[in-house]
């Protein structure tokens, strides 16, 4: 309990990873909450890479973190413009009005 | 030993409350702020583990950059009145799917973390050995422009592309602007742009004709 070890950041990796993927799930009124859903799954993803490098002693796992942070910025910047023109087309971002494709 | 236990249950439930907070707060608002402290307690994490480099990083980039965005977009679209609720209005089917194949995805990821035999010391499988003896900032930058120049150079290219994109995206002409037009600007000539007339006496000249 007291020695924090490997165990301990990858099961709150996997309890982020969890909120996000039911964030994304159970949302019907907004779109911005499912992109920050995406966003914490993302953030869970960079917590086992970062736990997994520092406790194995292998730097490359860091890098690949830094890779991660931009594409998630990138993920956002792109969805926040996609959910723009929708918001200037429609009038609304609810889930429930985004039935154009019959998805 | 202790104080790192502390930290970390501190910051970790932090981070699972406000994690908590983002799927369920009623206003937008209120949950790009705890997004923002989830980043924050996870950045708290990143540099008591010993990646301080990266924890920097996370702060400045999403609680500097993309939470800011996201603020901006939501005031931006008037959506903080409306008020995401879950379970009122028309029932919805995929309610009770989505919670079964999340807590199933919950479950198999805990049985993962738990049934993990680990080694007595895990060994690097690669060249990349963490050097104590340098600061973290040091050993990343000596490897990341070295060795991973190109992943490097692709994410800038990534950066570029999503730049690129989210201004074509909402670049939009709008009607009844007055703009300034180069072109016509330094296209006019004395001929199209002055007109000489002999003015009668009393009578005054039309210029509008």
């Amino acid at each position: 309990m007291i020695e924090i070890g490997l165990g301990h950041y990858l099961t709150l990796g996997a309890i982020i990873f969890f909120l996000g993927v039911i964030g994304i799930f159970l949302n019907r009124k907004n779109v911005i909450v499912i992109l920050m859903s995406v966003e914490l799954i993302l953030l869970s993803v960079n917590i086992n890479l970062i736990s997994f490098s520092i406790f194995s002693g292998d730097l490359l796992g860091q890098i690949f973190t830094m890779l991660i942070l931009t594409v998630a910025a990138a993920e956002a910047a792109i969805g926040l413009a996609i959910i723009v023109i929708f918001y200037r087309n429609k009038g609304s971002i609810r889930v429930e009005d985004i039935h154009e494709m019959k998805g | 030993m202790l104080a790192h236990a502390i930290f970390f249950y501190f910051f970790s439930i932090l981070a699972i409350f406000s994690a908590l907070m983002v799927i369920t707060s009623r206003s937008t608002v209120n949950s790009v702020f705890f997004l923002i402290l989830d980043f924050i307690s996870v950045g708290c994490l990143f540099i008591m583990v010993g990646a301080e480099f990266l924890g920097m990083i996370l702060l400045i980039v999403y609680v500097g950059a993309v939470a800011v965005l996201f603020l901006f977009v939501v005031m931006m679209l008037n959506v903080a009145q409306q008020k995401q609720s879950w379970f009122v209005g028309q029932k919805s089917t995929h309610i009770p799917s989505g919670l079964i194949v999340s807590v199933l995805i919950l479950l198999e990821l805990l049985v993962v973390v738990g049934g993990w035999k680990y080694k007595e010391n895990i060994m690097s499988s690669s060249n990349l050995v963490i050097d104590t003896s340098i600061t973290n900032t040091h050993s990343i930058g000596s490897v990341m422009y070295t060795d991973y120049i190109l992943y490097f150079q692709l994410s800038g290219v990534i950066l570029l592309l999503s730049m690129v994109g989210a201004i074509i995206l909402t670049y939009r002409k709008r009607e009844n602007v007055k703009t300034q037009s180069y072109l016509k600007q330094i296209s006019r000539d004395k001929a199209s742009a002055v007109m000489l007339k002999d003015v009668e006496f009393n009578k005054g000249v039309k210029i509008d004709d």
